[in-house]
């Protein structure tokens, strides 16, 4: 006799006979009902209308039947309140029975009843159950208190329950310690910013001597909110270190990974010259390979940890490579972390290996799992450049397979290899065009004609090979018509005299057939270009290309410290960060590692913690370099570049639009591209303060986040002048902060560490808000973005030009000295907007003499545009005014030293000449 | 934390759902079973499936999908872990985890997932606990009460629940007082066309049956735990003494439990118990490929090796295969394509063989994808790590127990490529 027959009644009087057996005499038939009732239930059966009948029961001795009531009322209670109020004596009842079991049971039942007119009649019997003296009762009903403040929050407040339970962390017992934590850290995810969990040390003290008593569950508690809390120096965070250790020697992979979060954050306060720092790193590897012999699904949380980990600490796991390798029959998903792990564990110790396997992977049955097993070949030439040779021997031998993805993973692949090391590998070309015709995939057609344009002095019959696909135009993709398109035009450029028919065909194709506007947009560029200056046109399409980076798909360091913080949750799984994705959790906190104790001060830098704020759409890849590039490229590239979560912005499909703006793209291109297609860029006819002067070429700006015009990065230091240090940057005002954004590019041969920054004394007392974060050392040909918080309140002293500002950097080699010239609109704060009638009574008491005027030429802008345009860079429109068909925008600029600045902007309809007055109270001999 | 249970079986058919918080409704599974269709294999369903409003994290064992269905920010590895725990627990009760034996035994399963998770807190997932809370079904018990009507739920309170060792139960008596120890490794290979080792590992196990009345506190020692120097312990193990003296000592639960887990990483030296001779090859434009396998043993410390089977995925274009076996026998499935031998034992005298021709379908090219081999194996009475357990002491009981260690050695996975 199994339980298998309460599933079998399935006649039609089945409720009415159940009735009948609860409301019988005999225990055992009531029995036997309730159990009848529940397994319909279970199999979501509508038992409700036998409430009152199983109800009656509940009042019993037999423990079993008991249970199976409670089951059934937390089961149905919502939807019968009135009636559920009929156990509420039962339950007050049970909470004072003398077997602690009973009561735990009470409570805990009591809690999953989510009817408000209950939750009233819980509160005594909860408070009593808190104080209970058996910890098994007390540790039961700290639970009932999240399950309480999840039905009503304010009651639980009210009544003191909060308070209570931040006591029973000093609780005796460990369980009880656990679940209080467990029960608070709920509650405290749907009240971000109530401190609820105020860490000190004592409370961490208490904590850490119940981690080592409590169940495993429990452990995972405690250890999570442990890695809330931030040590006050280096040795307490050591010490603490010193009492999580062990729990990397537990068997449940939750407790482990979690102990791992914790270490990996206090590991930050730690100096690295410390023994104990060593011994931790050492530490950490193993539970981490153990992970990855338990179950696949276990893996595969692991995994997508531990790409996080290797980020940050490569050297953890660098010499463990060999678990990393792909078994046959590993699901999918497992094998595909797997493999990205690889790559960013691939080493020149251990490239040989690595690429032996990738060989022998793309020889396999599953297409996904051949083609990233391709595509990581190529990652690996362009990470460990000793291989590259090694790789596009591979690669070329996996063209030779014949195998239709393969070769075309391997060409989109090449397309990169050739991005990073130029004029070295073209040798294999003739192969590649061998596979023209085999091409069917859009990206490995768009870089095979990448390719063909890029090389064509190098290719006899390129234009034949172009010409074939310019035959089906209208049918490929965008990035195929891009492509093409930007191909002919080098082809075009390199061999003017055969190629000109072709060139016309393709401008007019894509000007005149195309419904897309990025096409069309860059046709009427590369139109303009060759007709106005071929010259000026082969130095912008021809231009010498940016290398791509090494590494294109690492998470943005902000978030990737955010998501160090949250190691095994869900927000690591799917490296987002939290507040992305997790429904209910509002504004939560953002986490970020604390500082080494080496810097000594602070290392919140205002910059960081905005962008991680910002950052609720998928993040950026992108780095903080010139964000103008960034928008540009992803609209350019593959439209659905956006939709996919991991931020796999592939370096070889932002080809397209790099070459376009390469190295020629000069802030005037920029206006170009954002404005009416046929826009020439805006430019002065007076050369003004630097400031106005950007101000205008906007037109790039638009798509930018946060609506402020920053001018693209110039080469502030050359190599030549830095030992080998290479210095770009540009100012950027982003979220109301004013900053610097560097790239710092060690050309030289040795490694580079200890950087700082100095500013000398300048017009408007610019200085750095914190100290330069370089934090890892400099290798040979790597390059590294910073943000440089600035602030106003420096020395001041008046610059000539007013907006230069000098600046020393030093690292461990020499100091260098640079100047540089901030555009003034990054001075313009964001509360410049006047009242009208302080404008008004200003205007009019500022003498004409402190007056100057100007003229703005060939700006297409309709006057609403321009104020919009405008507003993105603090320059607020007061008013407008229309006399005689002329537009008069009157507008105010606030200067961060509190001067303002009034100024009056004509636009006539049909004329594209602007007149500009502008107007201050204060002379400024410049302005 | 964790909201709703949902056992799925391999039909796609809910047939237990459990909620802990309010009900969540069961057409959240649709989006399970979207992931569901999308993978080719059952076991490529990804583990952690985000909907609108809730996530959902599954296991996949014994052919149910257990799908656990969470709402905020959870650990998915504590999820994963209790799912695992959720299942060791049916099998401990049912002997076996299939959806037969958890339909049979609905009113069981409902009261250990209540006891399991309170709120979605685990609350108690000690198996010694949950059966002094819920007596596991047994024939004669099942037939007492249904005459008696008595009912398997205990009365008591679980007095392990409250006391230092949580695992361990009071009161515990036995006649025969036993303890044993069964060391198991398997090792985790992959080894390259020229037979030689690209990585191979050791996972290990100590799984401990112990029946001993009292509260007896047990110390174990290794002849060279220089090897353990990557392990997981059971709760119960005294982690301070093992780092001082790379002793284990610990009060054990009743009954059977994994003492620990430990792993013999890739960087020391793994012995290769077996090697294979291999020659699988086909020829440019004939449709016939030849297929020659020989087994033998090696580094085995002259230990049999048991139940050998070896299954390999002929490439897709074979139709059949004519192959002669020197000892045990062979099966090819012409639909999945999948070859297995059951070998048997090696004997070292004579080398087990399978020698023969595969058949490619007419005018199919010639295969461009290599077969791999696994091998399945059992070397008893050998830890293929080297792995001794030197002594075995009790201490805190006055009777003198009997003791036993066992030694085994499996293939985990252990495959060849061609």
């Amino acid at each position: 006799m199994t339980d298998s027959k309460y599933f079998t009644t399935t006649k039609k009087g089945e409720i009415f006979e159940l009735k009948a057996e609860l409301n019988s005499d005999k225990k055992e038939k009531k029995k036997e009902a309730v159990k009848k009732v529940i397994a319909s239930m279970t199999v979501g059966k509508d038992v409700s209308a036998l409430f009152p009948d199983v109800v009656n029961c509940m009042q019993t001795d037999n423990l079993e039947l008991k249970k199976l009531v409670y089951l059934y009322l937390m089961n149905y209670a919502k939807s019968q309140p009135d009636m559920a109020i009929m156990a509420v004596n039962t339950f007050v009842k049970d909470c004072e029975d003398p077997n602690p079991l009973i009561r735990a049971l009470a409570v805990r039942t009591m809690g999953c009843i989510r009817v408000d007119k209950i939750t009233e009649y819980l509160c005594e019997p909860l408070r009593k159950c808190l104080k209970d003296e058996d910890p098994y009762v007390r540790k039961t009903a700290a639970v009932c208190v999240a399950k309480l403040h999840d039905i009503n929050a304010q009651l639980v407040e009210d009544q003191g329950f909060l308070d209570t339970l931040k006591d029973l962390i000093s609780d005796s017992n460990p369980m009880v310690v656990a679940n209080a934590v467990a029960a608070l850290s709920e509650i405290a995810e749907s009240h971000p910013n109530s401190n609820l969990m105020d860490l000190n040390p004592q409370t961490i003290n208490k904590l850490l001597t119940a981690l080592n008593e409590c169940t495993e569950w429990g452990q995972i508690f405690i250890l999570d909110c442990l890695a809330n809390y931030t040590p006050r120096d280096d040795r307490e965070s050591q010490s603490i270190c010193e009492r999580v250790t062990p729990r990397l020697s537990h068997a449940n992979s939750a407790v482990v990974l979690s102990a791992v979060k914790v270490l990996m954050k206090f590991m930050e306060m730690l100096p690295k010259d410390l023994d104990y720092y060593g011994t931790l790193l050492k530490k950490l590897a193993p539970p981490l390979v153990t992970l990855l012999s338990a179950e696949p699904e276990l893996q595969y949380v692991a995994l997508r940890n531990i790409n996080l980990i290797v980020q940050r600490r490569p050297e953890i796991l660098k010499h463990e490579m060999k678990v990393f390798f792909v078994k046959y029959n590993d699901p999918i998903y497992v094998k595909l972390e797997k493999l990205d792990i690889m790559i960013r564990l691939a080493s020149q110790a251990n490239i040989a290996q690595v690429l032996a396997e990738l060989k022998e992977y793309a020889t396999e049955v599953d297409v996904d799992f051949v083609r990233k097993a391709v595509r990581a070949i190529g990652r690996c030439a362009i990470k460990v450049e000793q291989s590259a040779e090694r790789c596009v021997s591979t690669l070329l031998d996996l063209i030779q397979t014949k195998v239709n993805y393969v070769v075309q993973e391997a060409i989109v692949v090449i397309k990169d290899i050739f991005r990073k090391y130029p004029n070295k590998y073209e040798s294999v070309i003739a192969t590649l065009c061998e596979n023209l015709d085999s091409l069917d995939e859009p990206e490995a057609r768009a870089a095979m004609i990448w390719i063909v344009g890029e090389y064509a002095e190098r290719i006899d019959n390129a234009d034949e090979l172009l010409e074939s696909f310019l035959e089906g135009f209208h049918d490929e993709s965008t990035q195929v018509q891009l492509q093409l398109l930007t191909a002919i035009v080098k082809l075009f450029l390199k061999k003017p005299t055969e190629t000109q028919e072709l060139v016309q065909q393709v401008l007019s194709l894509a000007t005149q057939d195309s419904d897309n506007p990025d096409l069309r947009d860059r046709g009427y560029i590369y139109w303009r270009l060759l007709s106005t200056d071929p010259v000026a046109a082969k130095e912008v399409v021809l231009a010498e290309k940016p290398l791509i980076s090494e590494e294109t798909d690492l998470i943005e360091p902000t978030l990737l410290e955010e998501l160090i913080c949250h190691i095994g949750t869900l927000a690591s799984v799917y490296h987002k960060p939290p507040s992305a994705f997790v429904e209910g959790s509002r504004g939560v906190q953002h986490k970020r590692l604390p500082g080494s104790a080496g810097s000594g001060e602070s290392v919140e830098s205002p910059d960081t913690s905005s962008a991680a704020g910002i950052s609720d759409a998928p993040p950026a890849v992108i780095p903080s370099q010139g964000d103008l590039l960034g928008d540009l490229l992803n609209l350019d590239v593959t439209p659905p570049a956006t939709t996919g979560p991991p931020p796999a912005a592939n370096s070889g499909v932002q080809m397209g639009a790099m070459d376009l703006l390469g190295g020629g793209l000069d802030s005037l291109m920029g206006a170009g591209f954002g404005a009416a297609p046929a826009a020439m860029p805006a430019s002065f006819s007076a050369p003004v303060s630097g400031g106005l002067d950007d101000l205008f070429d906007l037109g790039g700006g638009v798509g930018m986040p946060m609506g402020a015009f920053s001018p693209p990065k110039t080469v502030w230091l050359p190599a030549m002048k830095g030992k080998g240090l290479e210095i770009s940057g540009t100012f950027a005002r982003r979220a109301g902060v004013f900053q610097m954004e560097l790239t710092l590019m060690n050309k030289a041969m040795s490694v580079m560490t200890d950087f700082a920054i100095q500013f000398n004394r300048n017009s408007f007392g610019i200085a750095p808000a914190g100290p330069l974060q370089v934090l890892t050392p400099l290798s040979p040909n790597q390059t590294i973005e910073v943000t440089l918080p600035l602030n106003t309140v420096g020395p001041v002293m008046k610059m000539d030009p007013l907006n230069n500002l000098q600046v020393a950097v030093k690292n461990n080699i020499d100091v260098f000295y640079f100047s540089c010239q901030y555009p003034i609109s990054m001075l313009f704060v964001e509360d410049g907007k006047m009242e009208r009638q302080v404008f008004l009574a200003t205007w009019k008491d500022i003498p004409n003499d402190n007056e100057s005027q100007f003229q703005i030429k060939d700006c297409h802008l309709s006057s609403d545009a321009a104020s919009n345009k405008l507003q993105g860079s603090n320059i607020f429109t007061i008013a407008k005014r229309t006399v005689d068909g002329q537009d008069m925008l009157y507008q105010s600029m606030k200067l961060t030293n509190g001067i303002w600045v009034l100024a009056e902007l004509r636009l006539q309809a049909g004329n594209p000449n602007y007149t500009v007055s502008i107007k201050s109270s204060v002379v400024q001999p410049n302005l | 934390m964790i909201h709703s249970l949902f056992l799925i079986n391999a039909s796609g058919d809910i047939f237990l759902e459990k909620h802990w918080k309010s009900v969540v409704s069961r057409s959240v599974c649709d989006y399970f079973f979207e992931a569901q269709e999308r993978a080719t294999e059952p076991e490529n369903v990804p583990p952690v499936i985000s909907t609108p409003h809730h996530y959902l994290i599954s296991v996949l064992r014994h052919r149910i999908y257990f799908v656990a269905v969470i709402q905020s920010e959870v650990p998915p590895l504590f999820v994963i872990e209790f799912l695992h725990r959720v299942v060791d627990t049916f099998q401990d009760y049912f002997g076996v985890c299939t959806e037969a034996a958890i339909k049979d035994n609905v009113v069981v399963v409902y009261e250990l997932l209540e006891e399991m998770l309170d709120n979605g807190f685990p609350l108690a997932t000690e198996s010694n606990i949950l059966k002094e809370l819920i007596k596991p079904p047994t024939i004669l018990r099942t037939m007492v009460n249904t005459i008696t009507g008595s009912t398997n739920v205990g009365e008591q309170l679980p007095t392990g629940q409250l006391s230092v060792v949580p695992w361990r139960r009071t009161g515990v008596k036995y006649t025969n007082n036993e303890a044993y120890f069964d060391v198991v490794e398997e090792i985790d290979a992959i080894i390259d066309k020229s037979g030689s080792t690209i990585t191979a590992e050791i996972q290990g196990v100590i799984d401990a049956c112990v029946k001993l009345t009292g509260m007896p506190d047990l110390t174990l020692s290794f002849m060279n735990p220089r090897l353990l120097d990557d392990v997981s312990f059971h709760p119960c193990v005294r982690f301070k003494r093992w780092e001082a003296e790379r002793i284990l000592s610990f009060i054990p639960p009743d009954g059977n439990f994994r003492l620990l887990s430990y792993h013999v990483s890739s960087q020391n030296l793994v012995a290769i118990p077996v090697y294979v001779k291999h020659n699988i090859t086909f020829r440019e434009g004939s449709s016939q490929g030849r297929f020659d396998l020989t087994l033998g043993p090696k580094q085995t410390m002259g230990k049999a090796v048991e139940s050998v089977l070896v299954s390999s995925q002929l490439p897709r274009g074979v139709l059949n295969a004519n192959l002669n076996p020197s000892q045990g026998t062979y099966t090819f499935d012409p639909v999945t394509k999948l070859l297995t031998w059951d070998v048997g034992k090696i004997n070292p005298q004579k080398l087990p063989s399978l020698k023969g021709t595969m058949n490619l379908q007419a005018g199919a090219s010639k295969p461009d994808e290599n077969p791999t081999i696994n091998i399945q194996f059992k070397i008893q009475q050998m830890a293929i790590s080297g792995l001794k357990v030197n002594r075995l002491d009790m201490y805190g009981e006055k009777y003198k127990p009997f003791k036993g260690i066992k030694y085994m050695t499996k293939a985990g996975k252990f495959q060849v490529r061609t």
